[in-house]
């Protein structure tokens, strides 16, 4: 049965159209950015973690964080969970690996902010 | 006499918009510029919106809140621009040469600058439960979305175990799978309008990802708690948003946040004489970002409640570009039969900007504006003149209040209306 989801790629959140009985096809897309996403909807969503971690050494005691790539929307909570028992040293600056391939995904979860 | 020092602009605010604002003047020219900052650190709001869907429209890509204002505090770090940061602005006044700016910091203590031009980029904060009058109890546990973000996020206290969300604006929707994430229990988003205050993919991905109810027309009529909160109640409301007696649903929560409405925090532009639009509660401002108060320009939230960053960035750099232009040949000066006055009906909520001024418009001016109600059908946006005569319309497929929309009028078309009006509508 073709179901009816709202794309969250943009702000835009175009009313997609996806059919699992015609390999998945989305319509109701209004870029090309909604196609993959509307798949992925389907068959095994996926979401970027965002979240932080505690930091040592600077005058701010939390930095912000997050997977660089989606992960399974299953996984989520194991990603925060793991997020929790993280403590990062200062100085970090944005883009610093923390961890890589996160849980056997292919995300990696990286640093947002510079603090020193 | 103390000594006065002199900048060719000072920015009150280094958020999102007063940063663009910098960078964009600094690149049109400007080497004497002094962004004026409460906090420690550059960046504003954007520091505690760690989620991402940021930048999605100015960068192509998805950032956090964070990377965000990063790029533009790098792009700054290019420039002579100096930042007084832990400085507050206490005071502004308007003069024929001079803006003058009174600040205070633990550092340099109490002191008054002054500007040929000031760029307002103060931002917005949170309407609370005083401002919409919620019965009940003064039990702690009653946070702003915002304030309890900043707990989170920056310093790292969580705010409650059970929680209830009033309002369905971005910030109350991040914050429901933002708590959820870290393991507090979301009850339930309760929004009294008919329709979401908030995007449309936040509620996809903040609330039915997380299986969180989301209550149209409904309201919290009660809060009960000796010491912290203890239960609200939630009622469904009438079209005139009466509670609407036998509707109500009792909820045993520890805390309630409230992410019902952001107020442009205009008190130094009030100070300053700068004439303010009741319906935005931003500063009327030309096409290109000028306030009626010459010299002083106004972008971001403080100008108008925006939903995109983005857009707030775009707006700024405008603001920055039109400060220049001011500082360096007086900027724009014009006859009021060359101004045209942007008037709306009832469906559009106001328009940014207020007024055009023809001889300012190079190409083209940007309408920024809101819709009051859902457009769930093809409608057309319209501009026509005092003589009714339709000077332009855009089509769209759907219109939503929570989302801003905007339209581009190009010159020729402004320089072949009769009278000084163009009244905005939404037409079928």
């Amino acid at each position: 049965m073709v179901q009816e989801i709202i794309c969250i790629v943009c702000p835009r959140g175009c009313h997609l159209k996806v059919d699992p009985e015609n390999d998945y096809e989305v319509t109701g897309n209004s870029c090309p950015r909604g196609i993959p996403y509307g798949k992925a909807e389907l068959k095994n969503p996926t979401r970027v973690v965002t979240s932080t971690v505690k930091i040592k050494g600077a005058d701010l005691t939390r930095c912000p964080v997050k997977t660089d790539q989606a992960v399974p929307k299953a996984k989520m909570q194991e990603v925060m969970e793991l997020i929790n028992t993280i403590t990062l040293e200062a100085p970090v600056r944005v883009g610093d690996v923390i961890t890589k391939r996160i849980l056997d995904t292919d995300a990696n979860l990286v640093v947002c902010r510079d603090i020193s | 006499m103390q000594n006065i020092k002199e900048y060719q602009l000072i920015i009150i605010g280094g958020g999102p918009a007063g940063l663009a604002a910098a960078v964009s003047a600094a690149k049109n020219g400007l080497n004497d510029i002094l962004i004026v900052e409460r906090d420690k650190y550059l960046g504003g709001i954007l520091n505690q919106c760690i989620h991402n869907g940021f930048g999605l429209h100015y960068f192509k890509e998805e950032l956090t809140g964070p990377e965000y204002s990063k790029r533009f505090i790098d792009l700054l770090a290019d420039t002579s621009v100096e930042v007084a940061l832990d400085t507050m602005a206490l005071n502004l006044e308007n003069s024929e040469d001079w803006r003058y700016v009174h600040v205070m910091s633990s550092s340099d203590g109490y002191r008054i600058l002054r500007s040929k031009a000031v760029i307002l980029a103060m931002g917005c904060r949170e309407r609370t439960r005083m401002n919409i009058q919620i019965p009940g109890t003064r039990a702690a546990g009653i946070f702003n979305a915002g304030q309890a973000q900043l707990y989170v996020n920056l310093e790292g206290y969580m705010v409650g175990k059970k929680v209830i969300i009033l309002g369905s604006g971005d910030v109350g929707l991040i914050m429901a799978r933002r708590l959820t994430l870290e393991g507090a229990e979301v009850v339930a988003c309760v929004e009294v309008m008919p329709y979401p205050g908030g995007l449309n993919r936040n509620i996809v991905q903040c609330l039915q990802d997380f299986d969180i109810p989301l209550y149209l027309s409904h309201t919290i009529t009660d809060i009960k708690g000796r010491n912290r909160v203890e239960q609200v109640t939630v009622q469904e409301v009438d079209q005139n948003g009466k509670p609407i007696a036998g509707t109500e649903i009792y909820y045993d929560v520890d805390t309630v946040l409230l992410s019902v409405g952001l107020i442009p925090e205009n008190e130094l532009s009030r100070e300053a004489g700068v004439t303010l639009d009741p319906r935005t509660s931003g500063p009327i401002v030309y096409e290109n970002k000028e306030t009626l108060a010459r010299g002083i320009f106004a972008c971001g939230n403080v100008l108008h409640v925006h939903d995109l960053v983005d857009f707030v960035t775009e707006e700024a750099e405008s603001a920055g570009h039109a400060a220049a232009c001011f500082v360096r040949d007086g900027g724009c000066v014009t006859e009021d039969a060359n101004i045209i006055s942007l008037k709306t009906d009832s469906n559009i909520g106001y328009t940014v900007p207020q007024q055009i001024r023809i001889d300012d418009v190079e190409k083209a001016v940007r309408v920024f504006f809101r819709v009051r109600k859902i457009f769930k059908e093809p409608s057309r946006i319209v501009f026509r003149d005092q003589s009714n005569s339709e000077i332009a319309s855009f089509k769209r497929p759907f219109m939503f209040p929570a989302e801003m929309e905007n339209v581009n009028l190009p010159r020729q078309l402004l320089e072949n209306i009769s009278g000084t009006e163009l009244t905005v509508s939404v037409e079928g």
